[in-house]
């Protein structure tokens, strides 16, 4: 099945090294990331240590070449290209598709 | 094969330990029989336990393995049979090891019986006194030695008028020399305790035969009126065991060993105060704990022997720092084959003998009192060529970078350690002193030495690793500093300018975020530095273990009018957050979703309320205590202290949280000295304390002043805040940081300039003063930064549907989601 994108916000909505969450469809829940460069990435918004929604509450950075995001509430650390806690290792999150088309952002689904 | 241990003191306790350390517990059987009810404790800080810090605190861990036995005390021992009985069962054993220590020894003086008179030896002492001295006024020792005047400590610590009788003509006899104890006497006094010095108690008076005690009647003829005696006259060793077995003692008591510490009975050690050896009995620790040391090398079948007491003493009695080492009293009477260096300061109240050989070469020994800093350089230099001029020798340790000594000099005598062998372990690694500590056991017992070790360190070039992360090779200070005199404004400036490559991180992002606030005090949400918070600062809220927020309004001092307090509770109530009471006078409330949080701060700005800064490592409360407005008891208005103090404070980010209280009186009801900064009124004004701490490591804080005004108090708080705020590491707490730099160090540069930055500091604090603004306020007065606070960037009204919550005493609780216990692992 060809992959659907769906329209989740202007790209100027996103702060630089910040994260905001979105929600797709009815309960999946993704965050975003604008990083210095302006790349956007998106991985799954919920902490697997927790089971709280809280990863685009995070702070961005980098550890070595790899672009971050330290959860808030137990600082684990994932490689938001990878998905992949650097911190625990065999945990990690979804990693989503995520393109900006005429000044808007778009994750892939499905 | 088994081994019984009999005593579980400080020197019993060590032999566990260093069988432990060689593994011994693998051939060894070991049960220790102990008389007390409790584990072996730091006997000599015992006045600690009146100074707040705990029995458990004071108590040592027991190796694993061992089979201790409290209150279960050896009644007999047969070596003919190798057993032992106590009151329970009897025991067979390969070994036995006599740790029985000392008794304390009471002069037959007429009425040492009368309730009312203690000794003072064990932590039950401590409690009977205690218990004895409520509502008493006066008390007495009999004894001027080091227990006498650490007895003198403990009634000065319960509030007792305090008086020493000592039978010799200065204090501390067998440590110190006359000039050194007229130098000891001035500090004591000073204290407001009362020396008797050259005379005998003659008698323990009281009204009836057999009343309490009411005073005591002196050799020269003096009256001391006293509610409560304690004779700290000096130790017997607890022989009775071995008098019982048919072991030898010596003349004036003390189980006679040979220099592996072997009884008459070659299964049967002695060891500590209740061993004779060489003809004597040491009542200090550190002779105790190299006969330990020797026993345990025994046991394991090895050869070591006693190699000879080693006397030096450094301690601090009353506050007043005392060392003797070597050979430091003999010379008194004229002998001509040495030399002493004498230095007196009266003003400064300073002390310090040398002992030198007679071609002013060789240390013999020496004596400090009132600053004993060269202390761990010269016990080193014992008996060895002196490294450098006399003078030299007595400056404080850390400013003697020319004096070497040779490597053959203990640097560690507890623990007979050379400076070679810490050379070795440096070489080896060990870049910090914990690495010492463990590798070599310098350092690990008196810790007097660990000064010298730190020398030792930067003398071989380790330099510490101060770096905050992988971002940044400096400490917080350090950048602090940079940041302050490059004038930097952004963390690119100052990660591309000073970093090591790479964006950053959950580190040294708050890091910088901090320093630019403490600096600058600006918006810290806006452009750039939004990216540097910590979740909890930029949404202004703590995140709780659902990812929903609690939120603290500010509460001054605790004072809040009804109108206030029924706000907050409609508040609560309207957005059906679940209310608690914080230790710190406020009211947090539960449960807020981020999208809530700016209607939530908008009604309660409404109703007068700023920001608390809960979620900030900042100024978070200044409790109080109701203070003289109410209390028939307070001195000076505390809640109005607080509250200015509060509001003065308010917004200040610093390194850690920081949190105040300030007591009305004495009683010290809002538990000031648990603080970072406390403050206790007295009749006079306000005694300041600072580096207190709650939480994980408790600490009372240390008095940096006292009877100041509110301008001297207002004045010294400022500069210890920005002195902290510019100096300490990331997440050092004032309690960490006050032990890293020193009191007397942090009083120096805030009450006496001595670094020549109190002004700087000064304008520091006025800066943030005069540029302190609440940040939900210009929050809400700005809809660009209102937009952060949404659930989804593409539906921003739509709650986060993971957060549940049932219900628990009538009100919400986070249903649980997740499966994690508090220290975070994953169960």
């Amino acid at each position: 099945m060809a992959m659907k994108w769906e329209t989740v916000c202007p790209y100027g909505r996103l702060e630089t090294e910040r994260g905001i969450a979105a929600l797709i469809g009815r309960e999946t829940q993704v965050a975003l990331f604008r990083l210095f460069d302006g790349a956007v990435h998106a991985i799954g918004n919920v902490d697997p240590i927790t089971g709280a929604a809280v990863l685009s509450r995070g702070i961005v950075g980098t550890r070595g070449a790899a672009p971050t995001v330290a959860s808030p509430l137990y600082k684990e650390v994932y490689d938001l290209r990878t998905g992949e806690c650097l911190d625990k290792p065999g945990v990690a999150v979804p990693v989503y598709p995520v393109r900006v088309r005429d000044g808007l952002v778009e994750v892939g689904v499905g | 094969m088994k081994l019984v241990v009999v005593g579980h003191g400080m020197v019993g306790q060590r032999l566990l330990e260093s069988l432990a350390a060689r593994a011994a517990t693998r051939d060894w059987e070991i049960t220790v029989l102990a008389e007390e009810t409790r584990r072996a404790y730091d006997r000599v800080r015992l006045s600690a336990y009146f100074d707040g810090v705990s029995a458990e605190e004071l108590s040592y861990d027991v190796p694993a393995g061992v089979d201790l036995r409290l209150g279960e005390p050896a009644l007999a021992i047969d070596p003919g049979s190798r057993k032992v009985t106590t009151a329970r069962e009897m025991l067979t054993y390969d070994a036995l090891v006599l740790a029985t220590g000392s008794y304390p020894f009471v002069p037959p003086v007429e009425g040492a019986d009368r309730p009312g008179v203690f000794v003072y030896r064990t932590l039950d002492d401590l409690e009977r006194i205690r218990e004895y001295a409520a509502g008493k006024r006066v008390g007495a020792v009999i004894g001027g030695g080091l227990l006498g005047l650490e007895a003198a400590n403990a009634l000065r610590l319960l509030g007792l008028a305090t008086h020493v009788v000592e039978f010799a003509p200065r204090l501390m006899p067998l440590q110190v020399d006359e000039a050194g104890g007229a130098v000891l006497k001035q500090y004591v006094e000073e204290l407001g305790v009362v020396t008797h010095l050259g005379a005998a108690t003659t008698a323990i008076r009281g009204e009836r035969p057999g009343s309490p005690a009411n005073g005591l009647v002196l050799s020269t003829g003096a009256w001391v009126p006293a509610d409560i005696v304690v004779i700290a006259a000096g130790v017997r060793p607890r022989d009775d065991l071995a008098r019982g077995a048919g072991l030898p003692v010596g003349a004036r008591g003390g189980v006679i060993v040979d220099d592996g510490c072997r009884t008459a009975d070659p299964a049967v050690y002695a060891i500590g105060e209740v061993a004779e050896i060489g003809g004597r009995c040491y009542g200090l620790v550190a002779p105790g704990y190299a006969m330990a040391e020797v026993v345990a090398d025994r046991l394991l079948g090895g050869a070591a022997t006693f190699p000879g007491a080693d006397t030096s003493t450094k301690l601090k009695l009353l506050g007043v720092d005392v060392a003797s080492f070597g050979d430091a009293l003999t010379p008194d009477k004229a002998a001509t084959d040495r030399l002493d260096v004498v230095y007196l300061d009266p003003a400064n109240k300073v002390y310090a003998k040398l002992v030198l050989s007679d071609d002013a070469r060789t240390l013999l020994g020496g004596v400090l009192v009132g600053d004993a800093s060269a202390y761990p350089t010269l016990r080193a230099s014992l008996g060895g060529e002196l490294p450098a001029a006399p003078l030299t020798l007595l400056a404080p340790a850390g400013e003697q970078a020319d004096i070497s000594l040779p490597g053959t000099a203990q640097v560690c005598t507890c623990n007979a350690v050379t400076k070679d062998q810490v050379l070795g372990a440096i070489a080896e690694g060990c870049c910090d002193v914990p690495a010492i500590k463990s590798c070599t056991r310098a350092g690990t017992s008196c810790g007097s030495c660990v000064p010298l070790l730190k020398q030792l360190l930067a003398e071989a070039g380790v330099v510490a690793d101060k770096s905050l992360c992988e971002h940044f090779s400096y400490s917080r200070a350090e950048l602090f500093d940079i940041v302050k005199v490059r004038g930097l404004r952004t963390f690119s400036q100052v990660i591309t300018e000073h970093g090591t490559g790479g964006r950053g991180c959950d580190i040294c992002k708050p890091v910088v975020a901090s320093i630019l606030a403490s600096l600058h005090n600006e918006y810290i949400l806006d452009g750039e530095q939004a990216a540097l918070q910590d979740t909890n600062d930029h949404f202004l809220a703590n995140m709780q273990r659902n990812g929903t927020y609690s939120v603290v309004p500010r509460i001054p001092g605790g004072e809040i009018t009804p109108e206030k307090l029924i706000a907050i509770g409609e508040v609560a109530r309207d957005f059906d957050l679940y209310t608690k009471i914080t230790g710190g006078q406020r009211i947090d409330l539960f449960g807020a979703r981020v999208e809530q949080l700016p209607q939530i701060w908008q009604r309660l700005i409404d109703a007068g309320f700023e920001s608390g800064h809960a979620y900030g490592k900042a100024l978070r409360t200044i409790k109080s205590c109701v203070g003289s407005t109410w209390c028939r008891y307070g001195v000076q208005d505390s809640v109005g202290l607080a509250i200015a103090l509060e509001l003065r404070y308010r917004g200040l980010r610093a390194p850690h949280k920081i949190k105040s209280a300030v007591s009305g009186c004495a009683r010290e009801c809002a538990e000031a000295k648990g603080k970072d900064f406390g403050i206790i009124a007295t009749e006079a004004g306000w005694n300041l304390y600072v580096g207190g701490n709650g939480g994980f490591r408790p600490r009372h804080a240390d008095l940096l002043a006292s009877d100041l005004t509110t301008e001297e108090l207002i004045r010294y708080v400022d500069r210890f805040l920005m002195f902290y705020i510019r100096t300490a590491d990331r997440l050092q707490r004032t309690s960490a940081w006050i032990e890293a730099v020193g009191l007397d160090y942090v009083r120096e540069v805030i009450v006496a300039d001595s670094l020549g930055i109190a002004g700087e500091l000064d304008a520091m604090m006025a800066q943030h003063i005069g540029s302190y603004h609440d940040e939900w306020k210009a929050t809400l007065d700005d809809p660009v930064r209102l937009s952060r606070f949404v659930s989804f960037v593409n539906a921003p009204e739509t709650p986060d549907p993971t957060i549940q919550f049932t219900r628990e005493r009538g009100q919400i609780v986070p249903l649980q989601i997740g499966t994690v216990t508090p220290t975070g692992s994953v169960t």
